[in-house]
C-alpha cells in the first residue's frame, strides 16, 4: 500500500516540487554566476565544480565577509544543494543543505533549506527523516513554498498510513491554483485510503472535473476520472462509471485504459453494442499496448455476445494474428538487449539533451524494443538508473580527456624546463651583480633622506655645499697649509684672500641654506621616482622569475597523484557502467518476458475462442439453413 | 456499495498511470547500492577536476598574468546575441558564438567565461564587438573600446551587453 501511494506521489512531486537553481539577481559575484551559467543550461557537474571550488575558497578566508560571494553565500549554499539534487547526488544535497540548516542564518532561509531536507529524504523513502526536518519549520515560512510544504507533508502522511492527516494537511490546500488538480485528487485518495469511499468519491469527481490548462493538469484531472470509474465500475455503478470514463480525454496518456474501462462498464452491463464502440476505437491503436491488446480479445467477445460468431471469429483471427507477430516481436527485442542494442539506442546525445526523449526514443532507429518498454522508461527508477549509466559514460569521457592533459601538462613542464634551466643560471649572476648595486644605490639614499631630515632640527649648511664649493674650498684649505704660519707681507695677503673666499662660500652657504635645503628635498623626491620605477622593475623581476621557477618545478607529485586518481576512478567507473547497463537490460528483459507470457495467454485464449467462434458461427449458419 | 472496496483494487488504483513496479525488492537493493556508489564516483570525480582545474590554472594562467573576461546580459534585456569578438592589444583573443541554450542562461541572469589568458601587468586596450537582433528583429552590430589595467592579481573584467533599444549602454565594462 504505502508502495503504491508513493507512486501516485510521483508525479504530484515532480510538478509541485520540481527545485530549479537560485536566481541571480543583482549579481555581485562573477563565478556565482558563472556556476549559474552552467547549471542553467543542465551542465549540473560543471556548475557544482565552479561552484565547490568558490565556497571552499570563501571559507578559507581570514575575512570572508571581504569576498564578493558573501553577497550571495545563502544563495550558493542552496544552490550546491539544488545542484547535486539535479546531478543525482541526494547524499551530497543532503548534507549542503544540514550545513545551511546549522549555520547562522535568518529564520525564513533556515526554514526554507528545513523544507528542501525533508524533500530530499521523501524523494529517498526516508519517511521519518523528512517529518523530522518538516518539524524544524518555525515562525515565518517564505510565502511561495507555504503551500508546496503542506503539500510534501501529506504526501509523507499518505506514504506512512496516515490518511487521516493527510486529509487534515490537504484540506486548506483546495484554494491553492498552482496545486489544485494534484491537490484535488491527492485529498480524493487520501479520503479512500481513510476509508471514506462517499466523500473520496465525490472529491475524485470534482477532481475529474476541474478546469485545466497545461498538460500536468489534464493528465492528473484524466487520472481522477479513471480512479473514479474504475471504482464505480467495481461497485457496479456502470452508468457513473462510463460518465466518468467518458471524461477523460481520447487522445491523453490515460485515454487507452479509459476506452478499455469504458468498454467493461457496458459489457458488465450487458450493454455489448455499447462497449463495442470504445474497443473498436482500441483496436486499431498502438499493437504494444496492453490494453489495446486486451481489446483484442474484448471485441469479438462482444460480437460472440451478439451472436455474431462470424464477426467474432474473423476478429479473434486478427488477434491471433498479431499476438504471434508481437510475440516474434519481443523475442527479437529480448536478443536485441542481450546484443547490447538497447543501450547503445539509449547512449545517444539526444537523450541527455531533449527532456522529452522517452516520447522521441519511439523514433528512434535500431531499437524496436522501445515500442513495448515506454512505460518502463517513463518509470523514476528506470529513469535514475538510466540517468546514472549516461552520467558514468561522460565521467569516462572526462577522465580520459583528463588523463592527456595529464601528459599534456607533462610535455609543457618538460618544455618549460629544458626552456630555463640554461638560462636561469646566467640571469641569476647577472641579477646578484645588479641587486648589489641597486642595494647600495638604495642605502645611499637611504642615508641622504636621513642627513637632509636631520638638517631640519640641526642645520648644516656645510653639507649642502656644491661640488665647486667643496673643491674651492678644499683648494683654499691647500692653499692655507701651504702658506703655513709665515708671516711675510706676501703671506699675509695670501692669508687675507684665502679667508675672504672663504668667507664667500660661507656667506653663500649661509644666506642661501634654506633655499638650497629646499632644493635638496625636491631633488630627494625626484629621485624617489626613480627609486620607485627600480623598486618595480625589481619586484617586476623577482615574480618574472619565481613565475619561471613556478612554471615548471613542484608538479611532478601533484601530477603523479592526479594520474593515479584519475586512474582509479576510470577503473571504478569502467566496472560501474558494467553493471549499471547489466541491470537495466536485466530489468528491461524482465519486463519483456512478462509482457511475453500474457500475450502467450492470450494468443492461447484467442486460439481455443477462434475454434469456438466459427463453431458457433457455422452451427449457426446450419441452424439457419435447417429453419 | 463501496464500503468493500477491497485492498488489492486500492493497490491497483493507486497504481493506475503510473510506471510499473518493475523492480524488484531484491533488485531494488542492488539498484540503491549501485546508485550510492555512483553518487560517491561523482564525488570523487568532481574533486579530481577541482584539482585539476587548480592545477591546470597554476600551470596555464598564472595568478601573475591571468585575465579572465566574462560576459552577462544586462537584466531584463531581450537582445538575441549571436556573437561577441575581444581583441586585447589589437590582438583577436576570443570570437564565440552563442547556442540557444548559452543565451537562453545568459537571459536568466548567467554569466559565462568568455575567455581567460595571460597579460603582463600594466595598461592594454580591448576592442569588445557585439552581434545580434533586437526585439524589433533588426540587426544589431556595436563595437567598443576600453583600456583597463593589470595588477599583480588576477584580472577579471565583466562585460554587460544590453541592445540598442534597451535605452542601456550596449556595452558596460565591469572591473573586481
Amino acid at each position: 500500500m504505502i508502495r503504491a501511494s508513493r507512486q501516485l506521489l510521483g508525479l504530484g512531486l515532480t510538478l509541485g516540487l520540481g527545485v530549479c537553481p537560485a536566481a541571480a539577481a543583482d549579481l555581485r559575484d562573477l563565478y556565482f554566476g558563472e556556476a549559474l551559467y552552467h547549471a542553467y543550461q543542465g551542465q549540473y557537474f560543471e556548475a557544482l565544480e565552479r561552484l565547490d571550488t568558490e565556497l571552499a575558497q570563501y571559507h578559507g578566508l581570514d575575512e570572508p565577509a571581504l569576498d564578493s560571494l558573501h553577497f550571495h553565500i545563502n544563495d550558493a549554499e542552496f544552490s550546491v544543494g539544488d545542484f547535486e539534487l539535479n546531478y543525482r547526488m541526494h547524499q551530497r544535497a543532503g548534507r549542503a543543505i544540514k550545513a545551511v540548516l546549522e549555520g547562522a542564518v535568518d529564520e525564513a532561509v533556515r526554514n526554507e533549506a528545513a523544507f528542501r531536507l525533508a524533500r530530499i529524504h521523501f524523494q529517498k523513502d526516508q519517511f521519518d527523516s523528512a517529518l523530522e526536518a518538516l518539524a524544524r519549520i518555525e515562525g515565518t515560512v517564505p510565502e511561495e513554498i507555504k503551500d508546496d510544504v503542506e503539500f510534501l507533508r501529506a504526501n509523507i502522511y499518505m506514504a506512512t498510513g496516515q490518511p487521516s492527516d493527510a486529509v487534515k494537511t490537504l484540506e486548506p490546500l483546495r484554494s491553492d491554483v498552482s496545486l489544485a488538480g494534484f491537490v484535488a485528487y491527492n485529498l480524493g485518495i487520501a479520503l479512500l485510503l481513510d476509508g471514506r469511499p462517499q466523500e473520496a468519491l465525490a472529491q475524485l469527481d470534482k477532481a475529474g472535473q476541474l478546469a485545466a490548462g497545461d498538460p500536468a493538469d489534464l493528465a492528473i484531472r484524466d487520472k481522477s476520472n479513471l480512479v473514479l470509474g474504475t471504482i464505480l465500475f467495481e461497485s457496479s455503478d456502470f452508468e457513473r462509471a462510463r460518465q466518468s470514463l467518458d471524461r477523460i480525454r481520447l487522445e491523453g496518456p490515460f485515454s487507452n485504459q479509459a476506452l478499455l474501462r469504458a468498454g467493461w462498464a457496458d459489457a458488465t452491463a450487458e450493454h455489448f453494442d455499447r462497449a463495442l464502440v470504445p474497443w473498436n476505437i482500441l483496436v486499431d491503436r498502438e499493437p504494444t499496448d496492453a490494453a489495446v491488446q486486451e481489446a483484442l480479445l474484448a471485441a469479438p467477445h462482444a460480437y460472440a455476445s451478439l451472436n455474431l460468431h462470424g464477426r467474432a471469429a474473423l476478429m479473434y483471427g486478427r488477434a491471433l494474428e498479431l499476438y504471434s507477430t508481437q510475440i516474434e516481436r519481443v523475442d527479437a527485442s529480448i536478443v536485441s538487449i542481450r546484443d547490447g542494442t538497447f543501450l547503445n539506442a539509449l547512449d545517444r546525445e539526444e537523450t541527455r539533451q531533449d527532456k522529452d526523449w522517452v516520447i522521441r526514443l519511439r523514433s528512434l532507429p535500431d531499437a524496436p524494443e522501445t515500442y513495448y518498454l515506454m512505460e518502463l522508461m517513463a518509470s523514476h527508477d528506470f529513469q535514475t538508473a538510466l540517468q546514472n549509466y549516461l552520467d558514468l559514460g561522460d565521467l569516462r569521457s572526462k577522465l580520459i580527456s583528463w588523463n592527456s592533459s595529464l601528459d599534456a601538462f607533462d610535455d609543457i613542464i618538460r618544455l618549460r624546463g629544458q626552456n630555463y634551466e640554461p638560462l636561469l643560471p646566467e640571469v641569476d649572476a647577472e641579477f646578484r651583480e645588479l641587486d648589489s648595486r641597486i642595494r647600495l644605490r638604495l642605502e645611499q639614499r637611504k642615508h641622504l633622506g636621513e642627513r637632509l631630515q636631520a638638517m631640519l632640527t640641526a642645520p648644516r649648511p656645510d653639507q649642502l655645499a656644491t661640488a665647486d664649493e667643496q673643491i674651492a674650498g678644499e683648494r683654499i684649505a691647500l692653499i692655507e697649509t701651504q702658506l703655513g704660519d709665515s708671516d711675510s707681507p706676501e703671506a699675509l695677503r695670501l692669508h687675507q684672500r684665502a679667508a675672504r673666499l672663504r668667507g664667500a662660500i660661507t656667506w653663500s652657504l649661509e644666506t642661501e641654506y634654506h633655499e638650497r635645503l629646499t632644493a635638496a628635498h625636491v631633488h630627494l623626491n625626484e629621485l624617489n621616482e626613480h627609486i620607485d620605477i627600480l623598486t618595480r622593475h625589481y619586484d617586476s623581476f623577482v615574480r618574472t622569475r619565481q613565475a619561471a621557477a613556478h612554471s615548471y618545478v613542484g608538479y611532478d607529485t601533484q601530477i603523479e597523484r592526479l594520474r593515479q586518481r584519475v586512474g582509479d576512478a576510470q577503473q571504478r567507473v569502467d566496472l560501474l557502467i558494467a553493471r549499471q547497463g547489466h541491470m537495466i537490460e536485466t530489468v528491461a528483459i524482465n519486463q519483456l518476458a512478462a509482457r511475453r507470457e500474457r500475450l502467450v495467454a492470450q494468443q492461447t485464449q484467442a486460439r481455443y475462442a477462434v475454434a469456438d467462434s466459427y463453431d458457433r458461427a457455422t452451427r449457426a449458419q446450419t441452424d439457419e439453413e435447417g429453419r | 456499495m463501496l464500503l468493500n472496496i477491497s485492498r488489492v483494487l486500492l493497490v491497483f488504483l493507486l497504481c493506475l498511470g503510473s510506471a510499473p513496479g518493475w523492480v524488484q525488492e531484491v533488485d531494488k537493493q542492488e539498484m540503491r547500492g549501485l546508485d550510492e556508489q555512483v553518487q560517491e564516483i561523482k564525488s570523487d570525480v568532481l574533486s579530481i577536476s577541482q584539482e585539476l582545474s587548480r592545477l591546470e590554472e597554476k600551470l596555464l594562467y598564472p595568478s601573475g598574468t591571468q585575465i579572465a573576461i566574462f560576459v552577462e546580459l544586462a537584466t531584463g534585456d531581450q537582445m538575441r546575441l549571436d556573437a561577441v569578438r575581444l581583441q586585447i592589444d589589437g590582438q583577436l583573443v576570443a570570437h564565440y558564438i552563442y547556442s540557444f541554450k548559452e543565451l537562453e542562461a545568459l537571459r536568466k541572469g548567467g554569466v559565462q567565461r568568455v575567455y581567460v589568458g595571460n597579460v603582463a601587468t600594466g595598461d592594454h586596450g580591448l576592442t569588445v564587438l557585439v552581434n545580434g537582433k533586437l526585439g524589433s528583429g533588426a540587426d544589431f552590430s556595436h563595437t567598443e573600446q576600453f583600456s583597463f589595467h593589470k595588477d599583480v592579481k588576477p584580472k577579471l573584467v565583466g562585460l554587460t551587453l544590453a541592445g540598442s533599444d534597451s535605452g542601456n549602454k550596449p556595452i558596460v565594462l565591469g572591473e573586481w
